[in-house]
């Protein structure tokens, strides 16, 4: 018997995970970084979720969840203000090409 | 004891004035000018001594109010409440201090009335009578300490009222600092009876006792006298919280050595110094010491202490009082020395002739103070007397209030001043459980009985009589009826009082107020005394004719001296013993002393540090310099031949590393993220697989 | 309940594919239009999960937040900066070397992650039933959780600001 339970949703959240962390290393533009921090961020969702239910405290988890749905609200709207304060100085959004911090 | 729910006002209102004029005052006197101030500032102080009037009549015989608020501080087995009292003693003080401060306030009204800052003083004199009733109310100790401080902050914002002038700036500042000194002993004091109150040490630790521990004045009593045998380093620890407390009221009541403070605090506006600096709260320190009577009475040292202190006090400040020219120094000493009675009065047991005499104090001084201020408004801010003279005839109210304040304070049977005070010189005569006779006291408070006598009159004659002065070409006038009404009152005051006072020599009861307050002092009934109550009547009368007699005399002396202005007899005395004079007319140096010993001890100290660093310290720094560069330049000599070619090779090698390595900081997100994730990889890889943590 | 797979689970499997499928898409595709695209279909399959461990509440929000506003945000942020002719190879993969590291990276911790999630022993309790978290939750927001609650709110109006000034033109430059 093969019931779904904790560990399929922490393999799930596992990939989601990998999936954003290699998008963010690889991915050159700054929207598909934002693309990749969203999927790290619902991994990491997907993990409290799971670990409440399975833990016994599913309460607990849900506000967490709750709150980092809002911290990842915040961060996607400042994300987006850097996008363009970005793309208004470079005309693109390019990191490679945002490299001001060269040593 | 009775429940009550109405204490809480008496200090309450005048906090409510303070805020109210003190967060709204600047724009409701912008908008509808000082007479806003006015009805919310000296109103409320009024509803306040209303309120206490109230809760006096419902005071029951020999009994107290009480009114708990919530309970401020559970610690363990101690607990605080925030909470009000009302015994005797406690009425008849909150009685004066609203009464006599809301009198003061209505005189403030003319007082000030030209001061932009009108909002400001008025917030701050509200808080002071918070902060006072605060400290007379409250019904544990901590909460008695927060009036003092309260208090002292008042004190320190009104002497510097005036903050552009420097003087008074500073004046406030050394107000406050001295104060500062006085209030760390009586905390010492504080914690010297919570740590011996509250438990003991055993087999080195501290234990509490079991039972709940409080701090307020109803079950302080017994605790204190479970105490009486503790001993700390030798010394019987009740000795030692009475010494440390009574610094306390040394710095708070200015007497010596922390009383230099007072006489600088006249900088402030006359009727604070009327209030504030003589009135009420400069007599805390005799509030707390009666209030603490069942302390001292386990401690002769202790009592002692106070009365010697008192004693000193009385006779030193009086003889620096006799050769001011300033009115209000001659004023500030003389409360010196009169808080000095007081203190012989609670420290040779006689508590309630100790305050007996703050209450009649409280009327007289403040009369005093208050027809000085309307003196110094006539003559446009001048207060030196030897430019006075003759005001009498154009201020007939302010001369004629002074003239019955100066009979109350010289101790003329005819005012308050005299019962009071005579009661504490024959009780001092009378102590038989202090260390030294009681007669040296008696002594010391007697010949300050008579300088008082004569500085008062001189100050009497030098301002009110003589030739008539003017002023910016015209004769300083009579002030109006808000000012002269005041002094009227208090006048009255001051002679109302001694009814209350009227020795049994006189009738065959006791005093009303000893029988009044006779509950609060039972602790001191068990003292020793030389006659037994009800003797002595003799050596009574005798000590009586003999005050009346020394302030006759001083009256005489003044007269002679001073009467209209015309002798020269002062200038020649003067002449005559320049020393001397110059001496006391310096106050004894006192303040040069202070400033040569502790202040200059100070910055000296830190000029030594400073001379200690610049000479020694870095002579030796300079000594390895100096040989480090001989090494150096020997080292210099191998350095540049064989060295210089390994280095410059390093360093060549270096230089072209870190180009190469620059390449690293590629100013890219991704790189650094990529950095980052590959470290936490290879710390969990470590983790997991070398140490096995996860196993 | 059979030996075989029961219609939760066939369901749960659908759902992970759909998430994993969608987010592969989402960091695989060279067009960044049609990756955000792909993102609400990982977006929704993270909702079904939520919904599948009975945090209906966490669900919907999840649905409302991400779905509608994040990546419509994400969809402003592309269309603001991307000339949509450009479309096509608007998103670039760094330079070999730099991707296969990030690539290498991402596989390691995948196999780091994956491995823990199934050989750790979690200490796991019975799951309970199904029951409606809102109510609970909203009087956990009021009550234990009030200070974290209330501070958020302050975080969100510092991030309103934030991204207005960081993002406004700015006056010396004019424009």
């Amino acid at each position: 018997m093969i019931h779904v339970g904790l560990q399929h949703f922490l393999v799930v959240a596992a990939l989601l995970f990998c999936l954003g962390l290699t998008c963010v290393l690889v991915r050159r533009n700054a929207v598909a970084i934002l693309i990749g921090i969203e999927l790290i961020l619902n991994a990491a969702g997907l993990n409290l979720i799971a670990f409440a239910r399975f833990g016994g405290d599913l309460l607990s988890g849900t506000v967490f969840v709750v709150f980092l749905i809002v911290l990842a609200a915040a961060e996607a709207v400042v994300g987006l203000a850097l996008i363009i304060a970005v793309h208004r100085r470079l005309r693109d959004i390019d990191l490679e090409r945002s490299d001001e911090l060269r040593g | 004891m009775l429940e009550t729910n109405l204490l809480w006002l008496i200090p309450g209102l005048p906090l409510l004035g303070a805020v109210l004029s003190g967060l709204l005052g600047k724009p409701l006197q912008r908008r509808f000018g000082k007479k806003a101030i006015s009805a919310v500032s000296v109103l409320l102080p009024w509803a306040s001594f209303g309120v206490a009037a109230w809760c006096f009549i419902q005071l029951p015989e020999g009994g107290s109010l009480h009114d708990r608020l919530w309970t401020w501080i559970a610690i363990g087995p101690l607990e605080v409440d925030l909470a009000f009292a009302m015994d005797p003693l406690s009425a008849m003080m909150a009685l004066a201090v609203s009464l006599v401060g809301s009198l003061i306030h209505v005189y403030s009204i003319g007082y000030m009335a030209d001061d932009e800052g009108y909002w400001r003083y008025f917030s701050f004199l509200n808080l002071f009578m918070f902060s006072m009733l605060l400290l007379v109310l409250g019904d544990n100790l901590l909460l008695m300490f927060v009036g003092w401080e309260g208090v002292g902050l008042c004190s320190y914002l009104l002497i510097g009222f005036w903050y552009r002038d420097l003087v008074n700036a500073r004046a406030g500042m050394k107000a406050f600092v001295v104060n500062r000194i006085g209030d760390f002993g009586f905390l010492v004091g504080l914690l010297l009876l919570f740590w011996s109150l509250g438990g003991e040490w055993m087999d080195g630790a501290y234990r509490v006792n079991g039972g709940a521990f409080s701090l307020n004045f109803r079950d302080l009593p017994d605790l204190v006298a479970a105490a009486a045998d503790k001993q700390l380093w030798g010394v019987p620890v009740l000795t030692l919280a009475g010494i440390f407390l009574f610094i306390g009221a040394c710095g708070k009541s200015a007497q010596i050595p922390l009383y230099v403070w007072l006489p600088d605090a006249m900088a402030g506006p006359t009727p604070v110094s009327a209030l504030i600096h003589a009135a009420t709260m400069v007599t805390a320190g005799v509030y707390m010491v009666a209030r603490m009577n069942f302390l001292y009475v386990h401690s002769p040292t202790a009592m002692t202490v106070v009365a010697l202190v008192g004693a000193v006090t009385a006779l030193f400040a009086a003889t620096i009082g006799v050769f001011q020219y300033d009115i209000k120094k001659v004023l500030a000493y003389s409360t010196v020395s009169q808080l000095g009675y007081m203190f012989i009065g609670v420290g040779v047991g006689a508590f309630w002739a100790g305050s007996y005499h703050l209450l009649t104090h409280a009327f007289f001084k403040a009369c005093l103070f208050l027809c000085a201020g309307s003196v110094i408004m006539a003559m446009h801010h001048e207060q030196d007397m030897r430019k006075m003279g003759g005001l009498g005839k154009t201020m007939p109210i302010t001369r004629w209030t002074y003239w019955y304040a100066c009979v109350a304070i010289s101790g003329f049977p005819i005012a308050s001043g005299f019962f009071s005070k005579d009661e504490i010189l024959f009780q001092a005569y009378n102590a038989g459980s202090l260390m030294v006779p009681g007669w040296i006291i008696w002594l010391l408070g007697f010949v300050a009985a008579g300088l008082t006598a004569f500085y008062m009159w001189r100050s009497y004659f030098m301002t009110f009589t003589g030739p008539a002065v003017s002023v910016g070409g015209h004769e300083p006038q009579e002030q109006r009826p808000v000012i002269t009404v005041v002094l009227g009152a208090l006048a009255v005051g001051a002679f109302a009082m001694s009814f209350i006072g009227i020795p049994a020599l006189w009738l065959d009861s006791p005093p009303q107020l000893e029988h009044f307050l006779a509950p609060v002092f039972s602790a001191a009934e068990g003292l020793e005394r030389v006659f037994a109550p009800g003797a002595g009547h003799g050596v009574e009368w005798g000590l009586m004719g003999a005050s009346i007699g020394i302030a006759l005399l001083g009256l005489a002396f003044a007269w002679w001296l001073y009467r209209g202005r015309k002798s020269e007899l002062p200038a020649r005395l003067m002449a005559a013993m320049p020393r001397a004079h110059k001496l006391v007319y310096n106050k004894y140096y006192v303040d040069e002393i202070y400033d040569t010993t502790a202040v200059r001890g100070f910055l000296g100290l830190s000029r030594l540090s400073g001379w200690f660093d610049s000479k020694v310290i870095d002579g030796l720094v300079n000594l390895c310099g100096a040989a480090a560069r001989g090494f150096a330049w020997i080292d210099g000599a191998i350095d540049r031949y064989a060295v210089d070619g390994a280095v410059n090779g390093l360093a060549w090698l270096v230089t072209r590393a870190g180009g190469k390595l620059r390449r690293v900081q590629t100013g890219r997100l991704t790189t650094y993220l990529a950095g980052l994730v590959a470290g936490v990889l290879i710390f969990v890889i470590l983790t997991r697989f070398l140490l096995d943590v996860y196993a | 309940m059979s030996a075989s797979w029961s219609f939760a689970d066939a369901i749960f499997y659908f759902i992970a594919l759909l998430t994993v499928v969608c987010g592969a898409y989402a960091v695989a595709s060279r067009n960044i239009v049609r990756a955000v695209f792909s993102l609400l279909g990982t977006f929704l399959g993270v909702a079904g999960l939520y919904a599948m461990l009975s945090a209906d509440f966490v669900a919907v929000v999840q649905i409302m937040v991400y779905v509608g506003g994040i990546l419509v945000l994400l969809i402003f942020a592309v269309m603001l900066t991307s000339r949509i002719e450009k479309a096509g190879r608007s998103n670039p993969a760094a330079r070999p070397l730099a991707a296969s590291l990030g690539v290498l990276c991402g596989l390691a911790s995948l196999v780091l992650l994956a491995s823990l999630a199934l050989l750790a022993p979690w200490k796991q309790t019975a799951a309970g039933d199904f029951a409606p978290t809102t109510a609970p939750l909203g009087e956990a927001l009021l009550a234990e959780a009030l200070l974290p609650f209330e501070l958020l709110s302050v975080v969100l109006l510092g991030v309103v600001i934030g991204a207005v000034i960081i993002a406004r033109r700015d006056p010396e430059v004019g424009g």
